[in-house]
């Protein structure tokens, strides 16, 4: 089978159309996830005192 | 710095040696009379240097630290200091090649020092020798920090750095001697290329190893970036390489793909480079270090997992913007114009992160240059990125292209982003890391942020005049329909500007000489800082290791 223009378009408008929606969909839920926030939170401040070592 | 290395690792260490030092005979005798012959000896040499450390070591007693309790940050320090030794080379070829475009006398008659073989020299000395260095060191720095655990292993964090290493010097000498397979950005032959390849699995298993020992329950967004970096970039450059040695004792080889096949093959990686080893990897830092420098969260992380998975989603789509007007179909063209003018909106999503992130901070701007060389960088990163998706609109690209305004382009983002972004993370870094109380001058870090700033400035500005009268000259047509203007022309109006190019470069490798003499007096000579925290002694010590405040 060939990689035609027409295939490509027709994979391109069906699929990769569906999927990339899907994808945005599913990533901005995740980000916006409510109970999430506090872990989000937690990481953007844990980053500003780690110098105190490893834990393991 | 061997020394920490316990013994069973110092015989791993010198397992490799012995092995590289075996491939390196037979490159050197197989290869004989052919370039792959030099590299042999190169790679011969390079592993009887690295016994060499190893061996003075193997004697001495175990080392008697306490791994539990502190970050592994040998090879960050070396990472760090090996970059900067490439910023100066990389930019110092730079300047060379910015001389001879504009006094060609300079080329010196030999064949090493043509145009063709030095200008890879500085696009490799400084995307992989200064960046690939950098991103390496500060990513070993951030996957400690944010997984609050000791890099998974201590020989493979050398064998990664000093393998890339060998891999850049290879690719250098290399050029000189007229090696390349033609791709740019990817031009060194098939035996470096599996070289790297075998480099860069071995780094990403030590980053996920080192995840997988973390102790927090998020993985810190930079990790992310600098994931997305190491895997994509392997992807990338597998793909691209696939290539059939011409014969197993030289140094050429022919792609596996011909034609247009080719050329889109070329600028996926190409362009896919530019996203995840210029953007993606340096992005990490500026999550990490601006948040960390400026002592303020990240103004949104929910947005910066949006911008990620944006970045990441869009870019892959881009690189057909390298080949309008080819014999690429139309459709492929426009696929590629549509993500990249798409590609705004994550690329501003992130520069706005940061920027909003200084709001409330300003006064640290202005008084820190090390914040202010992280801020510009944030500010040339939306630059770059809004000229990159203007230039990839097709109509707009008829102009911009073969011309200098691309070359503009690249160094607004790899001068005013790249550049600026590392030097910032790293004046900010080596005080930490060799527990000095600063920089052993913060007045050079302020000259040499405004020589850098103004050496971009000229630079960038330059290009754009001499490319958009460039490309106008070759497009202006005589009432008989013919060009109005010869090729010769086109150089005479760029002369001058090509001068001030040259000019704005030295004064950015001024820049980046103070900062090697900077890193390297803060090293020697800067007061020693004793560290707020408990550097508990030995496992038995009492105190608990948490920080004094707490
Ligand atoms: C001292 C500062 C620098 C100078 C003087 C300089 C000079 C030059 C020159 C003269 C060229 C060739 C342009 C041509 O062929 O017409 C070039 C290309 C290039 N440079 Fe630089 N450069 C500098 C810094 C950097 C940095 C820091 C980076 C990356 C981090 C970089 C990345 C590149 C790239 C990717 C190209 C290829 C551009 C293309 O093919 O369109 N340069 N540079
Ligand atoms: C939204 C982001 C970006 C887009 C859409 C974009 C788009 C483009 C376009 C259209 C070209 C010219 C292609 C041609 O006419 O041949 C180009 C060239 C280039 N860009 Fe960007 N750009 C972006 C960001 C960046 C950044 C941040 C950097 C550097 C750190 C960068 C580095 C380069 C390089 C090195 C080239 C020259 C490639 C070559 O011909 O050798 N770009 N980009």
């Amino acid at each position: 089978m060939d990689l035609t223009h027409d295939l490509t378009s027709v994979i391109a408008k069906s699929f990769g159309l569906f999927y990339l929606i899907a994808l945005s969909v599913g990533i901005t839920v995740y980000a916006y996830w409510p109970s999430l926030g506090k872990r989000f939170d937690k990481a953007a401040n844990s980053i500003l005192d780690d110098e105190d070592g490893p834990c393991r | 710095m061997m020394e920490r290395l316990t013994g069973a690792e110092r015989q791993i260490a010198l397992i490799i040696c012995v092995v590289m030092a075996i491939v390196g005979l037979v490159m050197a005798a197989a290869g004989h009379g052919d370039p792959m012959g030099s590299h042999g000896a190169i790679v011969l040499i390079a592993a009887g240097i690295t016994t060499f450390f190893v061996l003075r070591a193997i004697g001495e007693p175990e080392p008697a630290e306490d791994r539990t309790v502190d970050y592994y940050d040998d090879p960050t320090k070396a990472g760090l200091v090996i970059a900067l030794f490439w910023a100066v080379v990389g930019m110092g070829m730079g300047v060379w090649v910015a001389a001879q475009l504009a006094w060609p006398d300079l080329r010196i008659d030999a064949a090493w020092s043509s145009f063709g073989r030095i200008r890879p020299v500085h696009t490799s000395g400084v995307i992989f020798g200064f960046g690939g260095n950098a991103l390496i060191a500060t990513s070993y720095h951030v996957m400690q920090r944010t997984s609050r655990a000791r890099l998974a292993g201590h020989v493979s964090p050398w064998f990664v750095l000093l393998g890339f290493n060998l891999f850049c010097i290879i690719a250098a000498s290399g050029y000189l001697m007229g090696v390349t397979q033609s791709k740019e950005y990817a031009e060194p032959e098939w035996y470096a290329d599996i070289w790297l390849v075998i480099v860069w699995v071995v780094y990403f298993v030590l980053y996920i190893r080192t995840l997988a020992r973390r102790n927090e329950p998020h993985i810190y967004v930079a990790n992310w970036y600098y994931l997305a970096f190491i895997l994509v970039v392997a992807i990338l450059h597998i793909v691209n390489n696939l290539a059939v040695p011409a014969s197993l004792t030289g140094a050429k080889s022919y792609s596996a793909f011909a034609g247009v096949q080719d050329a889109m093959t070329q600028w996926w990686y190409g362009h896919n480079a530019v996203a995840f080893f210029l953007t993606a990897g340096f992005l990490g830092m500026l999550y990490y270090f601006l948040p960390k420098r400026a002592e303020r969260p990240i103004y949104s992380y929910r947005l910066s997992i949006l911008s990620f998975w944006g970045i990441v989603f869009f870019y892959i789509w881009a690189g057909s913007h390298h080949l309008h007007y080819t014999a690429l179909p139309q459709w492929v063209q426009t696929l590629g114009m549509t993500f990249s003018v798409m590609l705004l909106v994550p690329s501003w999503a992130s520069a706005g992160n940061a920027l909003m992130t200084l709001n409330g901070a300003w006064h640290k701007v202005r008084d820190d240059a090390t914040l202010r060389f992280m801020m510009v960088a944030a500010v040339f990163y939306g630059l770059s990125t809004f000229e990159g998706s203007f230039m990839a609109v097709r109509a707009v690209n008829s102009l911009s292209h073969y011309t200098d305004w691309t070359v503009g382009h690249v160094h607004a983002g790899a001068m005013g982003w790249v550049a600026l972004i590392t030097f910032g993370s790293i004046y900010s870094v080596v005080p930490l890391l060799w527990k000095r109380e600063t920089m052993y001058s913060w007045k050079l870090v302020e000259w040499h942020f405004w020589l850098a700033l103004a050496g971009t400035v000229i630079y960038v500005f330059a290009m754009w005049n001499s490319g958009i009268i460039q490309g106008l000259m070759w497009r202006t047509y005589t009432d008989s329909g013919t060009l109005a203007y010869s090729f010769t022309d086109t150089l005479v109006a760029m002369h001058p500007y090509y001068v001030a190019r040259a000019c704005g470069g030295a004064l950015f490798l001024t820049g980046a000489i103070l900062a090697a003499y900077n890193v390297y007096m803060t090293i020697r000579h800067a007061p020693e800082k004793r560290p707020e925290r408990d550097y508990p002694t030995s496992s038995e010590a009492v105190e608990p290791a948490v920080p004094a405040a707490e």
